[in-house]
């Protein structure tokens, strides 16, 4: 696969046929590496009758997501390892281990940095992490949030963190970083549940508010906690705009398997894929394709994966295409929103699993 | 202190290298240029030079070598 090519794109410009054909190519591509390079997907898709050549990129096999949490599964070895990445887990839950070569961490950013300069622009905004530094302490063991901080974190430029050590926000401190940033655009970036509880909440109690009128809120990490205190997405976007300013809230859906190329939320509150990656909606009896419009479980699939078998994975997620190539917003691809989690899934994603 | 002193002091204090080691200095190389290391040198090297870097250009900051190639982009010349 020609990624350097792939990844000098535009990240919302392929249409159906063309991007149909990149991943079934690119998909038989990476399915053939792991079978060679991955023993255990080598066996798995044996027993299966997997064929080498795949016809479309729907039959590309799929691997269950939680199989990262059962299996160390590699595709390089362990000496190549650059980093491991771990989800998101509550205490005592196992969590997926994802292990990445330089290659693969390094288009894995890539790709992040291209789709949010689509929404962000090319230039580099200041960044204000609606989070603590206290996350990115480890940085061998790396976790899906602080992945999520620093992955964007190239995105921005003079960063702050809004909220200390204690997870308390860090008002005096917010202030003084808007203070020198007063009438530049402002890129705030966090997880859901955090957001709410220690910015939103922690400011309406304290009867405060901040002034961000240029700000661009990205958040994800999962909406079960805060549909939990029924908050919808709606509530939540009137609620940052009332307590801090900002209009412009954009959540975006992905998953430490898949890092890099997540899923954003446009104007028109679609979720989109990008050239780098695809939803495709499965039924749950017989995993046979839904309509456009039927809810089923998410299946993921993405060119990036290369050291570890990640190309092809079916979530423990539930959502809906909503359509492709045809979004009021102009971005081609799918576009579909996420609707829950599949009955008795464990929780997960870095906004869910919070216990603070 | 010349552009290039700063250059080369903001290496040696950031990542704890002598100056025998800066060339062929590359992102990933050594524990403390990791991504982490790479946004606070970004930003350090903003600071000091008063520029803006692109977001492409910090994706492309690779090596010591490569830096420079950059910072002739925004008019430093070191």
């Amino acid at each position: 696969m020609d990624y350097d090519r792939l990844l000098q794109g535009r990240p919302y410009a392929l249409a159906r046929a063309e991007k149909r054909a990149l991943f079934t190519q690119g998909l038989s591509e990476l399915t053939r590496l792991h079978r060679d390079c991955c023993p255990e997907y080598g066996r798995l898709l044996d027993a299966l009758g997997t064929p080498e050549v795949l016809d479309a990129p729907e039959d590309a096999p799929m691997l269950p997501v939680g199989l990262f949490k059962e299996l160390a599964l590699r595709s390089i070895p362990e000496k190549q390892v650059f980093k491991t990445l771990t989800s998101s887990g509550t205490t005592g839950q196992r969590v997926s281990r994802i292990f990445l070569d330089a290659d693969t961490a390094a288009r894995q950013q890539q790709a992040l940095c291209h789709i949010m300069s689509d929404f962000l622009g090319e230039r580099r905004l200041p960044y204000l992490v609606l989070d603590s530094r206290k996350v990115l302490r480890d940085r061998t063991m790396f976790s899906a949030r602080g992945a999520g901080i620093l992955g964007f974190a190239l995105l921005g430029s003079r960063t702050c963190y809004a909220l200390d050590e204690n997870m308390e926000l860090d008002l005096d401190g917010v202030r003084a970083f808007l203070e020198r940033h007063r009438g530049e655009r402002i890129f705030l970036f966090g997880f859901t549940f955090m957001i709410w509880k220690h910015v939103i909440r922690a400011l309406e109690e304290a009867g405060e508010r901040l002034s961000i009128p240029d700000g661009i809120l990205v958040h994800g990490g999962g909406w079960k906690k805060l549909a939990g205190e029924a908050v919808s997405p709606e509530e939540f976007k009137a609620r940052v705009a009332a307590a801090t300013g900002v209009e412009q809230v954009y959540n975006y859906y992905g998953m430490a398997e898949q890092t890099g190329c997540i899923y954003m939320e446009c104007p028109c509150g679609h979720l989109h894929a990008s050239v780098w990656s695809d939803v495709v909606v499965r039924r749950s009896g017989d995993f046979s394709l839904c309509e456009p419009g039927e809810e089923g479980v998410l299946q993921v699939l993405s060119l990036l994966p290369r050291s570890y078998p990640g190309h092809s994975l079916l979530t423990e997620d539930l959502g809906v295409l909503l359509g492709e190539d045809d979004c009021p917003c102009g971005r081609l691809g799918k576009y579909f929103r996420v609707t829950g989690r599949v009955p008795r899934a464990e929780v997960r994603g870095c906004s869910d699993t919070y216990e603070g | 202190m010349t552009n290039l002193e700063k250059y080369d002091h903001l290496f040696l204090t950031s990542f704890k290298v002598k100056p025998e080691d800066l060339p062929g200095l590359k992102y990933q190389g050594i524990p403390l240029w990791d991504s982490l290391g790479h946004m606070d040198l970004m930003g350090d090297l903003e600071e000091t030079f008063g520029i803006s870097l692109g977001t492409v250009d910090v994706l492309d900051f690779s090596s010591y070598e490569k830096g420079k190639e950059i910072l002739a982009k925004y008019g430093v010349e070191l």
